[in-house]
């Protein structure tokens, strides 16, 4: 059981979450992720570990209200107890220091920079954080992220915040100026598509990627071989040998036919949780 | 007097069709008569060869006497005293090549039910109020990292001498194999969940949710957590793949994840459980080991219409439990015996629509004994399938040993640990089970287990003293 001590609606279907989790906060490292279950019978999913406060022992998790689980998880109110939290899983982003990082957000993968940014500003290296967002409103903690990177840059498809385009077209921009602005390593967190994308645009220039795949799991650690990725044209777990592997090595192609499984029974699963939710508060 | 009857009291069971569809366990036990008759065909040996074919010398023909005398809690003393988890061990043991493989009526006639008795014993034993309270003497804490059988058995032997226990556990219940392996209607989750119980009233504190390694380093057991002595029963659990083309094409999966969806995560019951499971028409397993049986019996009970294993050597070198077996094949599972599969082939969608096979033939013994399975030639085929299931095998999980420094472990990833005592190359950290030996049996993890909790309880005296 975790209690939830703070949330807040960050877009109409992402919200923010303050957990109580001392032990998790006390190893946490970014790029790490926790496995959480909110019922009983209900689905184990992986959620990153946005951020973490090792005084407090709260973690932070930012959920995207995509299928059943989460959505019952972005129900929930602060006060609440998570059923289960276990974590931290996987392994952290290891970069050498004293470089310039640049960590690349979309949607929820945004909120994966917090920790990133943090870190590795406080160590010393130049940080970028790109964000990107269909339109203004869906951009999400820009201002959280702002102090704690050497340069903030955001994009919107449509122009209404920041660089117009895609996070990508900035980021070929920034690797073309070439320092102080070009990144010796790239860090790109969201989804599949944004991705990949990360991964054509510096694969050209040669700079070094790293990217947080997220597959389906179940168990979170490495006993059910349902994360495998393949990178460099071997399988690997995602929840033991990543979740971030270099962006350059890793086949996507595979990777979202892998994601597409189960989307039947996901599809069931929404009714499902929804005809149940409409019994529960009748 | 024991009256001489040539063949084992056959367990009941349920209909073949009826089972083969649902999770209800298969064996329906012994009642009072099946007992009390094969209690009788116990010849009480002078020299009860028996015992020593059994892991843990359970005193097999004293508990059996009690049994044919009616003296069911003396029965019951007898048996756990020797063997602590007894209602488990009684339907899961592989009794044809340990207890009952050396009975001395197996030369002429059929062994005594000697698994079959067991169950009995215990089952009987949880219709009575547990006898178990807590009785903490000792100051010196006891961490256990994993809630299979290994770390259950120690945490309770522990229990017993008074120590206060606790166990981390990586996911969210208890119970190791037993809870996300072996399905329920091979081992109901009830008796599992009876003997947690037992150790939770003799005061053991059960963590889910804590992955020793990442969440809490074994070193931190010691250091910030104030442990004295730590015992490693973390499994094999980590599933091997074959690496043939076609492997991460949808449908293909491990045993493992396939069970953990239906057992662990209540995939069996689709209307309580979001966890989705997909089984198709045609499944297709890989291995003949009881984890094997476990996924093509379940796969049968989540609709498959034509359920099979492939194996690429013949049924004698099947390492599953007869019963299983014979349970399979009544339930209409089919064999493909020295069939090897090649590549799994896909439709554009990426789901898999196939499996190539080569025909084998048994040539000369290789290095574990056993006939080689060759290749004939010119004998590849396709089976249509839309699950392939793999169960060829699991090492031990590099979890903890990738965090942990100064912990041995052996070319196959198992802990490096005394055979007799379990202490590992760390001082004051003990393992035992499948960590060690790599997949084995649940006897075997107990037995480890209870030998480590003596050694702890002998290695906190001495340095008491
Ligand atoms: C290492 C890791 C870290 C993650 N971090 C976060 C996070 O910080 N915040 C967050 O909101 N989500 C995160 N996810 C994704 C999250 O786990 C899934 O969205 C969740 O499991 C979906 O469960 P559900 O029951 O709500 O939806 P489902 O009903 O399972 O799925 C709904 C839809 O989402 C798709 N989907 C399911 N799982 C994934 C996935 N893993 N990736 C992409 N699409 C998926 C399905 O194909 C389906 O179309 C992470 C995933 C991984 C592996
Ligand atoms: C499908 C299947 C069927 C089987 N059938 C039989 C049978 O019929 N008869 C028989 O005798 N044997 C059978 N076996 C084998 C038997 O189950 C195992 O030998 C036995 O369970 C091993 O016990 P264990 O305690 O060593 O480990 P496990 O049962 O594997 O338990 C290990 C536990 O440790 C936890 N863990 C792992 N790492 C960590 C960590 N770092 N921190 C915290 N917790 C951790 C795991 O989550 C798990 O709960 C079967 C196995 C399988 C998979
Ligand atoms: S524990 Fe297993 S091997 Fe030993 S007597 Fe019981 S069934 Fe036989
Ligand atoms: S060997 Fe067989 S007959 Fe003899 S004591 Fe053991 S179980 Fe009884
Ligand atoms: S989620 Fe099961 S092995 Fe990674």
């Amino acid at each position: 059981m975790a209690r939830i001590i703070e949330t807040r609606q960050l877009t109409a279907v992402t919200k923010y979450f303050r957990i109580d989790a001392p032990l998790i906060a006390a190893s946490a490292r970014p790029g790490q992720f926790v496995m959480l279950r909110v019922r009983e019978g209900g689905e184990r999913i992986p959620i990153t570990i946005a951020d973490y406060d090792r005084e407090l022992g709260t973690i932070t998790i930012v959920v995207q209200a995509v299928g059943a689980t989460t959505q019952r998880v972005c129900a929930l109110k602060t006060g609440d107890e998570i059923l289960d939290v276990a974590g931290p899983m996987g392994g952290h982003i290891d970069i050498a220091p004293g470089g310039h990082v640049c960590g690349v957000g979309g949607g929820f993968g945004s909120a994966a920079l917090l920790c990133l940014m943090r870190e590795f500003t406080a160590r010393g290296d130049t940080t970028t954080a790109i964000l990107g967002a269909r339109n203004k409103d869906l951009l999400i903690l820009a201002d959280e992220l702002r102090p704690l990177c050497t340069h903030l840059e955001i994009c919107t498809d449509d122009g209404s915040a920041g660089f117009k385009g895609f996070v990508t077209q900035r980021l070929a921009q920034l690797i073309e100026a070439g320092p102080p602005r070009r990144p010796d390593s790239v860090v790109a967190i969201g989804p599949m598509a944004m991705m990949r994308a990360v991964a054509e645009t510096t694969r050209g220039p040669k700079v070094k990627t790293l990217v947080s795949m997220d597959p389906l799991m179940v168990d979170g650690t490495g006993m059910c071989g349902g994360c495998r990725v393949t990178v460099g044209g071997k399988a690997q777990f995602a929840c033991v040998d990543g979740p971030c592997f270099d962006a350059h090595e890793v086949d996507f192609d595979v990777a979202m036919r892998r994601n597409k499984a189960y989307v039947q029974e996901e599809k069931r699963a929404v009714d499902r949780a929804a005809c149940m939710d409409r019994r529960e508060t009748a | 007097m024991p009256v001489k009857r040539a063949d084992k009291t056959p367990m009941p069971v349920r209909e073949a069709q009826a089972r083969a569809r649902d999770f209800i366990e298969v064996n329906e036990g012994y009642t009072q008569r099946h007992a009390s008759f094969e209690a009788e065909r116990c010849l009480r040996c002078q020299d009860p060869v028996c015992v020593g074919g059994c892991p843990v010398n359970v005193p097999i023909p004293d508990f059996i006497h009690a049994v044919a005398m009616g003296d069911m809690a003396g029965a019951a003393r007898i048996l756990r005293s020797a063997n602590p988890l007894p209602a488990i061990c009684g339907r899961v043991c592989p009794q044809e090549s340990q207890c009952e493989a050396e009975c001395s009526m197996t030369a002429r006639f059929t062994p005594v039910a000697i698994g079959h008795l067991e169950r009995f014993v215990a089952d009987w034993e949880r219709t009575q109020p547990p006898a178990a309270k807590a009785e903490i003497t000792r100051k010196e804490r006891i961490a256990i990292i994993g809630a299979g059988p290994s770390g259950l058995v120690c945490a309770g032997a522990l229990a017993r001498l008074g120590y206060p226990v606790t166990i981390y556990e990586a996911l969210h219940a208890a119970g190791g194999v037993l809870r996300y392996g072996i399905p329920e209607f091979r081992l109901p989750k009830e008796v599992l969940d009876w003997e947690i119980g037992l150790l939770k009233a003799m005061g053991v504190e059960i963590v889910c949710n804590v992955i020793i390694g990442k969440t809490l380093t074994l070193d931190e057991l010691f250091g910030k957590m104030g442990f004295s002595a730590v015992f490693i029963g973390t499994g094999a659990g980590l599933p091997q793949f074959l690496g043939i083309p076609g492997e991460n094409l949808n449908g293909v999966m491990s045993a493992n994840e396939f069970l953990t969806r239906v057992n662990l995560m209540g995939g069996y019951d689709p209307e309580k459980a979001d966890t989705p499971v997909h089984v198709g028409k045609r499944v297709a397993v890989i291995g003949a080991g009881n984890t094997a049986m476990d996924a093509v019996r379940t796969s049968m009970r989540m609709g498959a219409e034509k359920a099979m294993v492939v194996y690429r050597r013949s049924d004698r070198e099947m390492s599953a439990r007869v019963e299983e077996y014979h349970h399979a094949m009544e339930e209409g599972v089919e064999f493909h015996w020295l069939t090897n599969p090649l590549e799994v082939q896909g439709n554009a969608e990426g789901w898999a629509t196939g499996l190539k096979c080569q025909k084998m033939k048994l040539g000369e013994p290789d290095a574990s004994g056993r006939a080689r399975p060759v290749p004939i030639p010119d004998s590849e085929f396709v089976l249509p399938v839309d699950n392939v299931i793999l169960a060829i095998g699991t090492t031990p999980n590099p979890l903890l040993t990738r965090t942990t420094s100064g912990l041995l472990t052996n070319k196959k990833g198992c802990l490096v640990a005394d055979e007799k005592t379990g202490l590992t190359s760390k001082a004051l950290v003990f393992a035992g089970g499948d960590a060690v030996t790599g997949a084995a049996t649940v006897i075997l993890a107990a037995g480890a287990g209870k030998r480590a909790a003596q050694a702890i309880h002998e290695a906190l005296e001495a340095r008491g003293a």
